[in-house]
């Protein structure tokens, strides 16, 4: 310590801006940064995409290969690829939420629920996307508590979650499916814009605005600081039990949004919507490169492990392949991507 | 009694490199062990010490140079052949099984059974035994390990070598954990060891200590070993730093300012307790000075420290900063109020390792670089980088992840933390614990600096020559209690001692 050194203020320092970013680290080495940013990090996941593309190309030639194929690969993503993004904060945070699948089928009930529909044939059809969403939310935030404020596992308050809100859809419906009835509804979803389902653009925007999220807000930060660390987060100051109900709430209201998607796809709200779905976006989670055990994760990659996902799907229906060999080749990505995942991370630790 | 040749040393290691991809770790290591001695590594953090028992443990091996065990040339390719040969590591973080009795624990690998069933009261005698051994009969062999204190735990750790036919035995930092108390047992057990002709190597950062244990020492600094096997009782203690660091450093504490008599108070802690823990503390701090907590491991000094923080709740009592009472057991309006805590424990309690340096620095100010939540990365970089310079943080680079820095480094980070923020009232838990003693003497300044810019600062340490040489003022603590306030340099260690010990005998 040498005395030339300016002291420390104690008081309070206003903040200071940098005069212009000029000597910022954007220019030491242009490839380590190239490598580090996005694309980078996910080369492993860009390749295993390629070489899918490449197979399918292969295998199933033209029916394979064209714009219109691409499309339905995208379109069938998309519906998981919304739930995703929010499965993506939660388990960054640490967490893990299971009820996402059912909660979605509960969105696609009360939506559509006949007092609903009613108000919604009476004003506009944008009724039924918020009572789905404010669903979403609703049972988000009850996961939250429960987990945040009453010490209950993740996996278990979700799990039970899981079980009941299929429960509920079932009641609510009386194991009936409900035909949505705006028409205005059927044809938005239906539509496309500059050439691209509507189902795609909703998983771009919410792709897109989870990036934002994640790596540009508070919000994000907070999130990897609770995964990374829980108690160095609250002792440094942060709300982590109400940030947690917040991260729940967030995998609700990407529950919700899909529970309109498959709405718009399907045209009936059923209790068994969305069966599932929670294992394929936690696998799409990690296979993303996103740690189980929380404080790593990005939305870059949790978008091409949902695409991974569904291009292999369709790969194998190209080729008339079953469900059952499909299911099979998932599972060894998954244990696949685990394993680099662990060699990944036992570089890094040294 | 294991009969060794003396004149031939048991383990011996010629040229050791290492190097993990560019970063090489080790660049050339000797070392030689003579049996029964206690053999002390020096060295700073990141100077190459884990590396090197590493490799002595089997967990790596070397890409150059050559061990010799009593004289042979042996690969230890892995941690079973190391212990194969007779050489047992306790590691820092012990590698004991919570979940196990103490007994399972000492013969996890090695369990003795008959058809495969364990044999459990055989066990149970042994281990008995071996705890009679270490002077700790009273453990029972059947206890669950998980509910041991980190003392005890050692006990085990070094029941389970001496539970084979152990040679050597290193132990990496085994006095980190340790209160005084605790460290004279380990002491004496250590010095049974040797007189049983089994060789210590003794990993420290405290000078003091290695004074009254060791035989011979070697110093490692940037992966090379400068000195081997200088006998302690010649070496000066300034020389031992001069090769562990390279240069001369004072370890000594800057002398304080004398304190301004208008100076406001800042912190006033009333009647605070926490039920089962302590009770009735009443203390202030003003702007500038330094209090001091002085008491053994469990005396519930970390615990004021927390309560007073809102990191506890407390049953009762109050904490006032600068004029405002916090809202009990509300970290958030601490840190509202300017109040911050660097913790006990830096990795588990303070860092984002994970994350970069920069991040970790502006956790608790996120208002001052967020506009409608959203982050201005270059800003916090740029605080960061002030906070650097001032510091002297090392490596200056605000982006490289926290969990690479050493010990001394980590505590930067989290006093840049509380600079960013703008504190009146600092909290310091341990703030040189792990830290090695170049680093500690700047850790020292940074106190004093931080002091005579007007911050309160209440600061906890193990180590009581620590707690005097940085506070104005000490309340000494035992059981849960404040068994005076004294000005410091009314105080000198051994009073310290006396009085707890009293105080806890009571």
């Amino acid at each position: 310590m040498s005395e030339q050194t300016t002291v420390p203020s104690a008081q309070p320092v206003t903040p200071v801006l940098p005069p212009e970013s000029t000597h910022d680290s954007t220019s030491p080495n242009l490839l380590a940064r190239l490598l580090n940013s996005g694309i980078g990090r996910n080369l492993g996941l860009v390749i295993a995409l390629g070489l899918l593309f490449a197979i399918g190309a292969i295998t199933a030639g033209e029916d394979f290969a064209n714009i219109e194929n691409v499309l339905t690969i995208v379109r069938y993503a998309s519906i998981i690829g919304v739930l995703s993004v929010g499965m993506t904060f939660v388990i960054i945070s640490g967490g893990i939420d299971l009820s996402v699948g059912s909660v979605m089928g509960l969105g696609s009930i009360i939506a559509t629920l006949a007092v609903v529909q009613n108000i919604a044939d009476q004003s506009t059809w944008l009724v039924i996307v918020v009572v789905a969403i404010a669903a979403g939310v609703l049972v988000g935030i009850i996961n939250g508590i429960v987990i945040s404020y009453g010490n209950v596992v993740a996996f278990m308050a979700t799990l039970a979650m899981l079980v009941a809100a299929r429960g509920v859809a079932e009641i609510l419906s009386n194991r009936t499916s409900q035909v949505v009835r705006s028409q205005d509804f059927i044809e938005f979803f239906r539509s496309n814009i500059l050439g691209v389902p509507v189902l795609i653009w909703i998983f771009v925007v919410v792709a897109v605005l989870g990036w934002v999220l994640l790596n540009r807000t508070t919000f994000g930060r907070r999130t990897v600081a609770i995964g990374g660390n829980r108690e160095a987060a609250r002792l440094a100051g942060l709300k982590v039990k109400r940030h947690t109900v917040y991260i729940y709430a967030l995998a609700g209201l990407t529950s919700g949004i899909a529970a309109v998607m498959i709405l718009g796809r399907t045209t009936v709200g059923i209790s068994t919507h969305g069966t599932l779905y929670e294992l394929d976006a936690i696998a799409a989670v990690v296979v993303g490169g996103t740690l189980l055990i929380g404080g790593r994760g990005t939305i870059v990659g949790t978008v091409f492990g949902v695409l991974i996902f569904a291009t292999l799907t369709n790969v194998f229906i190209q080729n008339g392949l079953n469900t059952s060999v499909q299911a099979v080749a998932k599972g060894v990505i998954i244990v696949l991507a685990v394993l680099l995942q662990q060699r990944f991370a036992a570089r890094k630790r040294r | 009694m294991i009969k060794d040749d003396q004149s031939v040393p048991l383990l011996e290691v010629r040229g050791a490199t290492k190097s993990f991809g560019a970063i090489r770790a080790l660049k050339g290591v000797d070392l030689s062990i003579l049996p029964g001695e206690v053999h002390v590594i020096l060295g700073q953090n990141g100077a190459g010490k884990s590396t090197l028992i590493k490799l002595l443990a089997g967990v790596y091996t070397p890409d150059e140079g050559e061990i010799l065990w009593r004289g042979e040339p042996v690969t230890i390719q892995s941690p079973v052949a190391a212990l194969d040969l007779g050489i047992a590591t306790m590691y820092q973080e012990l590698d004991v099984v919570d979940g196990l009795s103490i007994a399972e624990n000492i013969y996890l690998g090695h369990e003795i059974s008959a058809a495969g069933f364990t044999r459990t009261a055989q066990v149970n005698r042994l281990t008995r035994d071996l705890l009679v051994r270490l002077g700790h009969g009273d453990l029972s062999p059947t206890r669950e390990v998980g509910s041991l204190s980190p003392a005890n735990k050692q006990i085990v750790s070094m029941a389970r070598a001496l539970s084979r036919d152990t040679r050597l035995i290193i132990m990496d930092e085994p006095s980190a954990v340790l209160d005084s108390e605790e460290v004279k047992n380990l002491f004496r057990v250590v010095h049974e060891l040797t007189a049983a002709g089994i060789a210590v190597v003794y990993i420290s950062h405290r000078l003091e200590e290695i004074r009254e244990i060791g035989d011979r020492i070697s110093v490692i600094k940037d992966g090379r070993t400068t000195a081997v096997g200088l006998p302690v009782a010649d070496t000066p203690t300034t020389e031992l730093i001069r090769l562990m660091t390279g240069r001369d450093v004072e370890n000594v504490f800057p002398p304080a300012p004398p304190l301004a008599q208008d100076a406001p108070e800042l912190l006033r802690v009333e009647n605070l307790a926490v039920r089962g823990i302590f009770q009735g503390v009443d203390f202030t701090v003003r702007a500038g000075e330094v209090v001091g907590l002085a008491g053994l491991v469990g005396s519930g000094r970390s615990e004021i420290l927390e309560a007073v923080y809102g990191a506890l709740k407390p049953s009762s009592g109050s904490v006032t900063v600068d004029g405002v009472k916090l809202k009990s057991g509300s970290v958030r309006d601490a840190v509202n109020h300017q109040m911050g805590l660097s913790p006990e424990e830096r990795k588990s309690q303070g860092l984002l390792l994970e994350e970069p340096i920069y991040q970790n620095v502006t956790l608790s100010s996120f208002a001052r670089f967020a506009r409608a939540t959203f982050l201005n990365e270059g800003a916090e970089r740029t605080a960061a980088r002030e906070q650097i310079e001032a510091l002297e943080l090392r490596p200056a680079d605000p982006d490289r992840a926290a969990g690479t820095l050493s010990g001394g480094n980590q505590q930067k980070i989290l006093l840049a933390r509380w600079l960013v923020h703008g504190t009146k009232v600092l909290l310091l838990d341990e703030p040189t614990r792990g830290v090695d003693v170049g680093a500690r003497s700047e850790i020292y300044g940074l106190i004093r600096r931080l002091s005579a810019a007007g911050t309160a600062i209440v600061i906890v340490s193990s180590e009581i020559e620590e707690v005097l040489g940085l506070a104005d003022r000490v309340l000494v603590i035992a059981e849960g209690r404040v068994l005076a306030t004294v000005n410091a340099d009314e105080l000198t260690e051994h009073a310290v001692l006396d009085m707890v010990m009293e105080g806890s005998a009571a």
